[in-house]
């Protein structure tokens, strides 16, 4: 590592060449080698996965890549794992690709990959394999990560649309839009003074819970883009049922409340990164709620509402005064890449 | 206020409305001068609250709305022309022009840079120094006092390469072609806007046209307020200006912004959206901020600017017409693939009718 200390990534880094073994060995294995790394095989062979796994892959983009409460190395496991977990898989192996941007300060990727390395062992995953690639300047943003995670399934629910039905019930682990606000307001252009962390955290501890309910979980989402509207909107659309939710009830800082009102967009779509959306059973949200209040990252998780009809395919909030309107699917509209 | 009580309150206005408004003689309808309240109604689900004799309709308010085609073409043009660096409000990055918008352009390798503040230009300016940087200058008065102190401090600077492209509007012409409308029973009086320009100075409306208009804040109960006392003005036929909003204007508005305005900039003809040239609707540069004027100092040819003909967004900015009715709204037209203005802005109506829906 201190050989490198004030370099940078130059493309013969990614030459295949003894630049690359030597960004490899200094720089990468230190951080991310928990054993099945140190090999550096062409692929590797994974044992004791059972019969069932989850398997997703996700790529990030996410810009500015150092941002309040995480960086793109953390991000990077977390969404990840989160997928895995949406799956009911307890996230166990992960690759990781990395894009990297000729002129990138090799201390720069050090920070990334120390995030990366604690995301990972918290989340309890191991990256086994992976990948570096240099590009010319401009090719690329710095750094763009692919990691792709394998999660083993140790039960027998379906977890899916199919299973929803009028009068489940739905909550969220907590609040919702930090993440999404905190990048934008990292971004250069905005100058505001609030202090707003990324929410970006592995969700598994609240998907282990929650699998105590059996059958009478239902659904599970992690509303990345497009935030809770997406979601529900998924949840509509997939189900084709009427979701309502209470405005009141959904959980928001104060603090994202008053920068969405300056930045003009809605916490509701905005994204978050280790939060759950989970459907259950009639009757069986404050079971839930109670199992979720076991771990840290939900003891605010809060019921917003039920499924409501068949007979329509939309969400419908009702809003603080006692109005009701639709919660449209979010039109891309938001700033981009925010993950 | 907690949420429940809101929700109490806001349940009593509601009963008032309709107590009133059902013993009216004739149904009403009122017009939401300002975008942000347009936004503010749907988004609080105040709509389903009415009853069907109280209808809002919006109105010219919303900056990026009334802004013509024309204009996002020129300010194209001028940063092709002059490689310059052009410097804007969000909103308007999205609005398609003749030959592509804002956002387009930059795709295309040209610099458009989206700015909270006009403040942000003399930095901006000073980094670019090599090239034009020209603000496009949309919005009302709500908008033009900073940017009249922007252009004060680019004077006292120097600074040779900041100019401004004009498009200012204001509000009390457009309300003057507005208010003799016979089926508009009186007007939603914009927050922001009076903040400046002072409740006063709607009198007019009641004096000339005998149309009431409440000045309103932007909370649900605001709003609920304003629409109560408005119904109850029309209802008794009483032409009379209220305010509101006191705890953000005051009736005399803010004079320091105002005497901003006046020393920066005159006023002039300007062409709306739906409405066509209105005189004395428009801001323009007095001497000694006349260099700083990109629609004299960076000179380009503007073609005249074809509307797709089927856009109603003229009827639209009027009132004269819901989003709904339009042929366009939710088929060809979407916030993400826009025709019209009022869909692209965050605060066009079409945007809201969209984005909310409404629930009965």
């Amino acid at each position: 590592m201190s050989n490198d200390k004030d370099l940078r990534v130059l493309l013969g880094h990614g030459g295949g060449g003894k630049m690359s073994s030597r960004l490899v060995k200094n720089t990468i294995l230190p951080r991310l080698n928990r054993g099945k790394l140190s090999l550096l095989p062409d692929s590797i062979v994974l044992d004791g996965l059972g019969d069932r796994i989850a398997y997703t892959t996700d790529s990030y983009t996410v810009s500015p890549i150092f941002f309040p409460g995480g960086n793109i190395g953390s991000l990077a496991i977390h969404g990840t794992c989160n997928d895995l977990a949406c799956s009911g898989a307890r996230p166990t192996f992960v690759s990781v690709g990395l894009i990297l941007e000729e002129g990138l300060a090799i201390t720069e990727l050090d920070q990334i990959l120390e995030e990366m390395s604690k995301a990972a062992d918290e989340a309890g995953v191991e990256v086994v394999t992976g990948d570096t690639k240099v590009v010319p300047k401009g090719s690329a943003d710095k750094i763009f990560i692919n990691t792709s995670g394998i999660g083993r399934i140790d039960h027998e629910l379906n977890l899916g649309p199919d299973a929803i039905e009028v009068g489940d019930e739905i909550i969220v682990s907590g609040p919702v839009g930090n993440h999404g606000m905190a990048i934008m307001l990292s971004r250069a252009e905005f100058s505001f003074d609030f202090d707003i962390q990324s929410d970006s955290a592995s969700i598994w501890p609240i998907v282990e819970q929650l699998l105590e309910l059996g059958p009478h979980l239902k659904f599970l989402r992690d509303p990345t883009r497009g935030g809770l509207a997406a979601t529900l909107n998924e949840i509509a659309a997939g189900s084709s049922v009427e979701v309502q939710i209470d405005e009141t009830s959904v959980p928001i800082d104060e603090q994202v409340k008053a920068a969405s009102e300056i930045l003009g967009i809605d916490p509701l779509v905005a994204a978050n990164e280790g939060k759950l959306v989970a459907v259950v059973g009639k009757g069986m949200a404050q079971k839930a709620l109670d199992l979720m209040s076991r771990r840290q990252i939900s003891s605010n998780a809060k019921m917003i509402g039920t499924i409501t009809s068949d007979l329509a395919t939309r969400v419908i909030i009702n809003t603080r005064i006692g109005g009701s309107r639709i919660l449209a699917e979010p039109s891309g509209e938001l700033l981009p890449r925010i993950c | 206020m907690n949420i429940d009580n809101q929700a109490i309150a806001a349940k009593k206005l509601v009963q008032e409305i309709r107590d009133i408004s059902s013993s009216a003689s004739a149904p009403m309808k009122f017009m939401e001068v300002c975008g942000t309240h347009t936004m503010a109604i749907h988004e609080t689900g105040l709509k389903s609250l009415l009853s069907p004799a109280v209808t809002l309709v919006s109105g010219p308010g919303c900056p990026v709305c009334v802004t013509e085609k024309q204009f996002i073409d020129h300010a194209v043009l001028i940063g092709k022309k002059f490689d310059a660096c052009l410097v804007t409000f969000g909103d308007l990055i999205r609005v398609p022009g003749s030959f592509g918008s804002l956002a387009q352009f930059r795709s295309e390798g040209g610099s458009v840079r989206v700015v909270y503040s006009p403040l942000d230009c003399i930095e901006i300016s000073k980094k670019e120094s090599s090239k034009p940087v020209v603000f496009l200058g949309v919005g009302f008065e709500t908008t033009s006092p900073t940017i009249a102190a922007t252009l004060r401090m680019a004077l006292s600077e120097n600074l040779a390469n900041f100019f401004v492209l004009p498009a200012f509007k204001t509000i009390h012409p457009a309300l003057n072609i507005l208010a003799p409308k016979p089926d508009l029973s009186g007007f939603l009086l914009p927050g922001h806007v009076s903040a400046i320009i002072g409740s006063d100075s709607y009198q007019y409306l009641a004096d000339k046209y005998n149309k009431p208009g409440v000045v309103a804040g932007f909370e649900a109960l605001d709003i609920l307020i304003a629409v109560r006392d408005l119904v109850k003005l029309a209802s008794r036929k009483e032409a009379k200006i209220l305010n509101d909003y006191k705890r953000v204007v005051r009736n005399s508005g803010n004079v320091a912004a105002q005497n901003l305005i006046n020393e920066v900039f005159e006023p002039c003809d300007t062409q709306w959206r739906g409405l066509g040239i209105i005189p004395g609707s428009g801001l323009t540069f007095r001497e000694p901020y006349q260099g700083f004027n990109a629609a004299t100092k960076l000179v380009v040819d503007v073609p005249p600017a074809k509307d797709d003909p089927r856009c109603r967004c003229a009827n639209i900015i009027t009132g004269s017409l819901q989003p709904d009715k339009c042929g366009l709204f939710g088929k060809e037209c979407t916030p993400e693939d826009p025709v019209g203005p009022c869909m692209v802005s965050s605060e066009g109506t079409c945007a809201a009718y969209y984005k909310y829906g409404t629930v009965k």
